[in-house]
């Protein structure tokens, strides 16, 4: 073996990722919204863990401890070669907590996808994001036949504060989307710069 | 009975075979950290076992992140975390630096490069 075989591919260049989150309720169009920018078809990955361990249950007195699954999607965007941006779904039960701690690690924000005919399935991940700290931004996924609501009834209705930018998208188009995490993007450098300006330590999700 | 509760992840016995039982990693790796290995790297991995093998070749000459190694090996996150922290110990992949141990400046900077990035595409 040629231990001076110097390789280029991996040896000393650093390569940085980035990721943003894309949550909200079960069939609100996240993997959809993902798929239509990634540059892979939408990839599972797999945590498992005891149905005693999510919190609900004392995992002593559970007979026969049985292992849940926990599935999250996620999508790829090379941007160049040493810079890639990773959009991860959140699992669509917002009771597997841990699993958003882990997918929120880190992130530059995230963007909380609204389905209008079942608005207060956002509260979980809305409540979450402002606890977490974490840059969000609300999308507004357009669903045919959905109730049409104004911008300013869906804020009323969800109480999101004046300063998260909330926007219309449809969450099958490239271009919507993209507007999306460029709006996710603006939003967490201004949050960021501003925590600067005023001595906060940089959040680190 | 109270203080006898175990972590959950203790009783995960049957996929952490392939670790030898072992849950918790050598190191943190975030789920968008990014890994690679050297051709070099992937034709030592040949004597490192098979689920081994199977993350150098797929890193082979490419950055992947760990969800990325996780989903195509179809191997639990946990798992998958515990076998690329060795392979990093063991010089058999290259970790590359994710975003969350940067300062204001280099976040900024990061945050810029996403953005012109996402507009351009």
């Amino acid at each position: 073996m040629d231990f001076a075989n110097y390789d280029p591919a991996s040896a000393s260049r650093e390569i940085i990722s980035a990721k943003i989150v894309v949550a909200g309720g079960f069939g609100v169009g996240k993997t959809t919204l993902v798929g239509a920018i990634s540059e892979i078809t939408p990839l599972t990955t797999e945590a498992i863990m005891t149905t005693a361990g999510v919190g609900i249950d004392d995992p002593s007195k559970v007979p026969g401890k049985e292992t849940t699954t926990v599935a999250m999607d996620f999508g790829r965007i090379t941007m160049a070669q040493d810079l890639i941006l990773y959009l991860f779904g959140t699992p669509g039960q917002t009771r597997f907590w841990f699993m958003w701690d882990e997918i929120i690690r880190g992130a530059v924000g995230a963007a909380v996808l609204v389905d209008t005919r079942r608005i207060t399935d956002a509260f979980a991940p809305l409540d979450y994001f402002e606890n977490r700290q974490l840059p969000y931004v609300v999308a507004l996924n357009r669903f045919d036949g959905a109730p049409d609501y104004e911008l300013a009834e869906v804020r009323e209705a969800l109480a999101i504060p004046a300063d998260v930018p909330l926007v219309l998208t449809d969450a099958r188009s490239r271009d919507s989307v993209k507007q999306v995490l460029v709006t996710v993007v603006e939003h967490a450098m201004s949050r960021l710069q501003a925590e600067h300006n005023r001595g906060f330590p940089t959040p680190v999700g | 009975m109270e203080g006898r509760r175990t972590e959950p992840r203790g009783e995960l016995v049957r996929p952490y075979a392939v670790t030898r039982g072992r849950t918790e990693p050598q190191r943190d790796i975030t789920l968008e950290a990014v890994l690679s290995a050297s051709a070099t790297a992937a034709a030592e991995s040949r004597f490192a076992g098979h689920d081994k093998h199977r993350i150098a070749t797929i890193c082979e000459g490419r950055a992947q992140s760990l969800a990325e190694i996780a989903a195509y090996t179809r191997m639990p996150l946990g798992v998958t975390r515990v076998l690329v922290a060795d392979m990093v110990a063991e010089g058999l992949l290259t970790l590359h630096t994710a975003a969350p141990t940067m300062g204001f400046v280099e976040r900024m900077n990061l945050l810029g490069r996403v953005l012109s990035g996402l507009r351009e595409l």
